[in-house]
């Protein structure tokens, strides 16, 4: 059986950040309702939906996500199938391989793939715990681990192991700031420096306030279906040229190295080889930068520097809109904010839009190949999808 | 925050840093698990429980200044990867020091102390941390 390519032919998303006007199932809808729209779709073609989230049990004490997003976006006398996918981090991405997996297969001919995280509902207390919960719960948490001190413990041997300075982990943040201000939908619009980073709250040594993304509400959804019917719909469908998925230790403290997600490495390498280009031949990438030392580690896992050499190449502007690799030209995690289970989808709409000419100001010029890439927890879970101009 | 049963079940491993050695490969791992990744079915059956000196260096470490709140009394703490000398890396807090008497390298040991607590009246959860060896 030969697999069918898949085009995305229509994206949508809310703006991130404190959205306490809207509940989970209003930013799911208002999201999937802008991807259809954009798709120039009817409800009747829909065929299946699947929802990337995390911890909606947690968040706001609802599991059942799938069932209750298709009831709401009005689809429930059409009885469709519709699939709750949940990879912590990584779960918005992997909902993105399964309507893809649907598509391919010949299941399906038009999914809808949304991802949803409702997180401001809850004290930052609560937050960081189920945050937590995407680390090894009994050996990592349980002994005083929190999610972002084993992040500071990968960034403190990558200053040791290769010398990444203090400097070089805030002048990620600073770029996907300056990148943020210039994306209406970002949860932060405003620049920053070295000192506001350099001069933040310790959150856990060597990492502060500033090193970190935020809680964010949020929802995103993109509409696919086979390649050779997208003209049906759309004159601006983008091409899922390539996935690549990937899982390591559930605890950081198990890894062959922390210093490379090798999980990361070999979905990239998967997603690659299927799309026929390599690490070069991307103009614009989205990648997991839930930490500054993430965005760094990403880099390098990814291929576009050698191992250790993440921070000069971030410190020189190689990663900026004007650089070799444009990386998280909407503001990234850090500024256009990180709804867990939304992010992967996020991630998703950006692509599309810069392949697309429509990013505005942070519009990346030709850019004809792009890339995402949305880790869950220290990564244990890496996936990686290359949009190609269609 | 576990319950009582869930923290109970993981006492041998909590209290005496008891790992499992692979026969098939020699490889030590710690917690236990019932399957070598390096072996796969080959270790089936073979999986040896072994109880570790509790020894070895600091990996990396951070401290933590935003903890979660059941350890807000503890705040600043920190947390360390441990390279055990038996091989396996753990995850623990480093306590009885200050953060600058610390650097990686710096050789520790295990200690049982208390980790956490079910509120003011709730079961009290033990389990390993780890301390600077003087002099090394």
């Amino acid at each position: 059986m030969t697999m069918r390519k898949v085009a995305v032919i229509g994206v949508g998303d809310t703006k991130f950040g404190e959205l306490w006007d809207a509940s989970f199932r209003d930013i799911g809808i208002r999201a999937g309702l802008s991807a259809v729209e954009d798709a120039n779709i009817t409800a009747e073609k829909i065929d299946a939906v699947f929802v990337g989230n995390m911890s909606a049990g947690r968040f706001i004490e609802q599991e059942h996500i799938g069932a209750l997003i298709a009831d709401y976006a009005g689809l429930a006398r059409d009885h469709i199938p519709a699939t709750r996918v949940e990879a912590a981090g990584a779960s918005g991405g992997l909902a993105l391989r399964q309507g893809y997996m649907a598509i391919a297969s010949g299941l399906h001919d038009i999914v809808v793939v949304g991802g949803a995280e409702k997180m401001m509902d809850v004290s930052d207390v609560a937050s960081a715990f189920i945050q937590s919960s995407a680390a090894d719960q009994e050996w990592e948490t349980e002994l005083g681990a929190t999610f972002p001190s084993l992040h500071a413990l990968i960034a403190r041997r990558h200053m040791h192991e290769h010398g990444t300075t203090r400097e070089q982990l805030a002048d990620v943040a600073v770029k996907n700031h300056r990148h943020g201000s210039m994306n209406p939908k970002a949860q932060f619009q405003k620049e920053i420096t070295r000192d506001t980073v350099i001069g933040s709250l310790m959150v856990s040594s060597p990492l502060r306030m500033f090193d970190c993304a935020p809680s964010s509400d949020g929802a995103a959804a993109v509409v696919l279906c086979p390649l050779d019917q997208a003209k049906k719909y759309t004159d601006s469908a983008v091409e899922i040229a390539g996935t690549g998925q990937a899982s390591d230790t559930l605890a950081l403290h198990h890894r062959r190295d922390i210093l490379a997600f090798d999980a990361t490495r070999v979905a990239a390498e998967r997603a690659f080889k299927m799309a026929g280009v390599a690490h070069k031949d991307i103009d614009v990438a989205e990648v997991h930068d839930n930490f500054t030392i993430s965005e760094i580690l990403a880099i390098e896992d990814l291929g576009f520097f050698k191992k250790g050499e993440g921070g000069k190449a971030t410190e020189e502007g190689r990663t900026s809109l004007e650089g070799d690799v444009a990386v998280n030209t909407s503001g990234g995690l850090k500024a256009r904010g990180d709804p867990i289970g939304a992010t992967g989808l996020a991630q998703a709409v950006e692509i599309v839009t810069q392949l697309r000419g429509k990013a505005g100001k942070r519009q990346v010029k030709d850019a004809s190949v792009g890339l995402t890439h949305n880790v869950g927890g220290t990564g244990a879970t890496a996936v990686v999808h290359v949009f190609r101009r269609f | 925050m576990a319950t009582a049963p869930r923290f109970w079940r993981q006492n041998q491993s909590r209290y005496n840093m008891v790992g499992i050695r692979c026969d098939s490969c020699g490889r030590n791992f710690f917690p236990p698990r019932a399957i070598c990744p390096v072996c796969h079915r080959k270790s089936v059956g073979k999986m040896v429980p072994v109880k570790y000196k509790g020894e070895g260096k600091i990996f990396s470490f951070t401290e933590v200044h935003d903890g979660l709140d059941e350890r807000a009394s503890l705040k600043p703490y920190t947390v360390a990867i441990v390279e055990l000398d038996e091989g396996p890396k753990v995850t623990g807090q480093v306590i009885d020091c200050e953060p600058c008497d610390i650097e990686i390298g710096t050789r520790v040991r295990s200690v049982l102390r208390k980790l956490s607590e079910e509120g003011s009246a709730g079961v009290i959860h033990y389990g390993y941390k780890f301390v600077p060896v003087k002099g090394k």
